[in-house]
């Protein structure tokens, strides 16, 4: 055989191994998927036992199982699965091997506490992960940031989020609307203005892309709500007029009352259902509104 | 005609270095050459001639930049061939964790020889090479003599018909030296072909039918070693005593060269007799009469001083 | 065929002959201990952590096997020029590869295989054992067995061209790489482009993957892994060995001792 063809003849065969290789890893990606997708696995929970085994190295470990926390949340979000119970566990490994890892602890408080589909719906695990954070870092002022902001949105707690807010605006490097934010809650509690104010700060100073997303999401089901509410008050306008309930938006544009079809954020015009406006069930902000608010 | 045990034909081997391997040393230039069956051909030159890279491409550890080689009419890149052909390398070292007797077995199972042939081929070899009582040591524990013993029981322990031994003297004593050469010659009487390299010129003289000289990575005389040399032996060497009071030898003593009380005189062959039995009648004392010879040593010299003033000396291994 | 067993035995009869199967003694001393600490320390999770433990060193020690020895394969030979009087023999180069091949795999498949019998051993003395684990164990140990076919071809491919010490770092280099094979190919990002992301999709399949022979935390909790899985990794395995093992031969065939 020539050296020519013998050259040929061995790419040929390199070439077509990896071919066969490519496949069959595919299959095998489809098995352990379904394979894993039975049961999550978490071998060792311990975090002390393990920072033991991890000798000098528990930093190192500890990033390991951040990025294996971040992945597992990805993930499941992929994945559309609101089972998220090894959040919790991969977290508190986390910082048990490395309690300085802050970013943790902010990922930590916000997917632990939302409720599903978005998160754990665990706000007392959220907070406890938060307060090991105040105990290891006790003045870095974004964890009351982040504890406030439980109090706030998940407990709905106005005096322990305003306190939580005053004493993070106390903690160097705090930003001025802390206090603003202590001020505000105590007096109004809930409102919509200091929500959407809360999330903009979160989604600009946000570390990681999950987070940002999450801040986003909330900021557009906010605008979403604000229009429906403006949306139901001209519905209200037009059954004066005509005495029939709105069925969809054209109608209000044809009455004149609107002057082209509101849509949502992301693009999906608002429906009406029983003559109240919301959400598109095509819209993709849809699915991601708490689990209690979408129409059953 | 007859085939050739071994054939060459414009061998050549480039080594690439330097940087993108632009340049190259030449190792081995154009050989062309034949070992006829049976014979015992020797190979000659100096350190990084080219000898043992011949040995290397015959075998098939090296592979040729150009040219062709045939052993027995295979070609060398026939793995076949390599039955019929045994091969010592150069400062052979074995699998230190094996004893000898393993080793032997070992090697011997690439031959295809059925159990019992193998056990007994395996005995008869440490016999012969004469480390029956050292079979069931380690070869770690192995002298140097030993091992080339070793190796040589491993070259023809499939009976081949081609013996190869890159430098198989190499490093030996007096006593090993002479146990090789018996050994060669033993393979001679039975009819093998026996390839080797040396730079000891008087193994060569004495063991060698023909000797190919390599200087320089090219073949420079082929021959019997008297042939090469150019000069037959017609000169006789007369080593004798004899004092001053000695008469009659004036003028054979002019022509003698006196190392102290001795002479050494050189006379053509056809007149030994007669000169011998003048100096006996002189009363001189004959110690020893020596056949002159232009030797071996003196030609390869010659050839090394030739090549050395054509490119400067540059002993590259090929490493 | 028949030489490339020759050559295998030898082989495995040189790592018995230099004291690798020691290690063995290490391993049943770990085990002994971790076994009578962790009865003291943990409840509930013993036979877990005894699994885990258990795999893991004979992971550990298989592959430190593998890479260490598997680099000198060819490259102590040519370094010793042990070599040199094998090839002169009726032995084509590829055989003795496959041979090499073989006789570090034998070695390792005794070895694993006597680690996994004391693993056995312990679960049973201390009566942790149950039907349903045994069987999940037993099939993480043939994994960690397919995966160290892996490393080996690996380290023969690199001992083949270079030196021991590149040998090893690009062989643990491989090995580390493939852990990660898995996040390689699903990673999505904003900050790369799409060619790139392409790029590390792509050689995400070339890449061995190591990742699919991880059944640890099944086996732990005596989860069954499907048979298909098995046929699937085995097939990986052997055509990945394959491939490499071409490779390998392609240039030792071609190469000039010195």
């Amino acid at each position: 055989m020539s050296f020519l063809t013998s050259r040929v003849v061995l790419y040929s065969v390199l070439l077509l191994g990896f071919a066969g290789v490519w496949e069959l890893q595919q299959a095998i990606d489809i098995q352990s998927a379904a394979m894993h997708q039975e049961q999550d696995d978490l071998v060792l929970r311990s975090g002390p036992l393990l920072k033991a085994m991890s000798l000098e190295y528990a930093p190192l470990v500890a990033d390991l199982y951040w990025t294996r926390a971040v992945q597992y949340y990805g993930n499941k979000q992929a994945r559309e699965d609101t089972k998220i119970e090894l959040l919790w566990p991969l977290l508190d490994v986390t910082t048990t091997l490395d309690p300085n890892l802050l970013i943790a602890y902010r990922f930590g408080s916000v997917f632990l506490s939302e409720p599903p589909p978005r998160g754990a719906g665990r706000p007392d695990q959220g907070i406890s992960l938060l307060q090991r954070g105040i105990r290891a870092n006790p003045d870095y002022w974004r964890f009351y940031e982040d504890l406030g902001f439980i109090y706030y949105f998940e407990l709905k707690d106005y005096r322990k989020a305003a306190d939580a807010f005053l004493e993070g605006s106390t903690k160097p490097g705090a930003m001025i609307w802390m206090k603003t934010f202590a001020a505000r809650i105590h007096e109004e509690g809930e409102s919509r203005e200091t929500a959407a104010m809360l999330w903009t700060e979160i989604y600009n100073s946000a570390g990681d892309a999950n987070t940002k997303e999450n801040a986003k999401i909330h900021l557009q089901l906010l605008r979403a709500e604000i229009d429906c509410e403006q949306l139901n008050k001209i519905a209200a306008e037009y059954e004066k007029r005509t005495g029939r309930i709105p069925a969809s938006m054209r109608e209000l544009v044809s009455a004149g009352l609107l002057r082209g079809l509101a849509a949502d954020p992301v693009g999906f015009v608002y429906v009406f259902e029983n003559g109240k406006a919301q959400l598109n069930p095509a819209s993709p902000l849809y699915k991601k509104q708490p689990e209690s608010k979408k129409a059953p | 005609m007859a085939t050739a045990a071994i054939e060459i034909e414009n061998l050549t081997k480039d080594y690439p270095f330097g940087f993108l391997h632009l340049k190259k040393k030449t190792s081995l230039e154009g050989l062309t050459m034949r070992v006829e069956e049976g014979e015992v051909f020797g190979f000659l030159g100096p350190n990084g001639a080219g000898k043992s890279t011949t040995i290397k491409l015959l075998v098939g550890l090296i592979f040729p930049t150009a040219g062709t080689a045939r052993i027995l009419g295979k070609s060398i890149s026939d793995i076949s061939m390599h039955q019929d052909i045994g091969y010592l390398p150069e400062q052979p070292y074995f699998y230190d964790y094996l004893t000898a007797a393993e080793l032997l077995d070992y090697f011997a199972r690439f031959h295809d020889l059925p159990a019992q042939e193998r056990k007994a081929r395996v005995d008869g070899m440490l016999k012969k090479v004469g480390l029956e009582t050292a079979r069931k040591i380690q070869l770690r524990k192995y002298s140097k003599g030993m091992l080339q013993r070793a190796g040589l029981a491993q070259a023809i322990l499939h009976d081949p018909k081609v013996v190869i031994l890159d430098e198989p003297m190499s490093g030996l004593d007096p006593v090993g030296r002479r146990e090789v050469r018996d050994i060669i010659l033993e393979l001679k009487q039975a009819g093998k072909t026996i390839l080797f390299s040396t730079h000891i010129l008087s193994d060569a003289e004495m063991l060698c039918d023909r000797v190919g000289v390599i200087v320089g990575g090219k073949l420079r005389g082929v021959g019997a070693p008297d042939e090469i040399v150019g000069i037959r032996a017609n000169a006789m060497e007369i080593l004798f005593e004899c004092t001053a009071s000695a008469t009659g030898l004036d003028g054979l003593l002019s022509k003698a060269k006196q190392l102290g009380k001795r002479y050494q005189l050189q006379v053509p062959e056809a007149d030994l007799y007669a000169t011998l039995q003048k100096l006996g009648g002189a009363g001189a004392t004959i110690l020893s009469v020596t056949q002159v010879k232009a030797t071996l040593e003196e030609y390869f010299m010659h050839l090394v001083a030739a090549d050395r003033a054509q490119a400067p000396a540059v002993e590259v291994s090929g490493k | 065929m028949k030489r490339v067993g020759v050559v295998a035995l030898n082989t495995f009869r040189e790592a018995v002959r230099d004291r690798v199967l020691y290690n063995l003694v290490f391993f049943a001393l770990v085990m002994i201990a971790a076994s009578i600490l962790v009865g003291q320390v943990s409840i509930g999770i013993h036979e877990m952590v005894i699994v885990t433990l258990g795999l893991s060193a004979i992971s550990v020690i298989g592959l430190l096997i593998a890479v260490f020895i598997g680099v000198g394969l060819v490259s102590k030979e040519m370094e010793k020029r042990t070599l040199y009087a094998l090839l002169a023999k009726p032995v084509r180069r590829w055989e003795f590869l496959l041979g090499k091949f073989g006789g570090l795999l034998l070695t390792l498949t005794v070895n694993t295989m006597a680690m996994a019998a004391g693993l056995f051993l312990v679960l049973r003395l201390g009566r942790l054992s149950s039907d349903p684990l045994e069987g999940p164990v037993l099939v993480a140990v043939y994994f960690i067995l397919l995966k160290l076919a892996m490393v080996v071809a690996l380290a023969l491919l690199f001992s083949c061209y270079t030196t021991p010490l590149l040998s090893i770092l690009c062989t643990a280099g491989l090995y580390v790489a493939g852990l990660f094979v898995g996040q390689m190919r699903n990673y999505h990002s904003d900050t790369i482009s799409p060619a790139l992301q392409a790029f590390f999709r792509w050689i995400s399949y070339v890449l061995p993957n190591f990742e699919n022979f991880d059944v640890m935390a099944a086996a732990a909790h005596a989860r069954p892994i499907p048979a298909v899985l098995i046929m699937q990794n085995t097939a990986y395995a052997a055509l990945y060995c394959a491939i490499i093992l071409t490779a390998a031969a392609a240039i030792f065939t071609k190469r000039n001792l010195k």
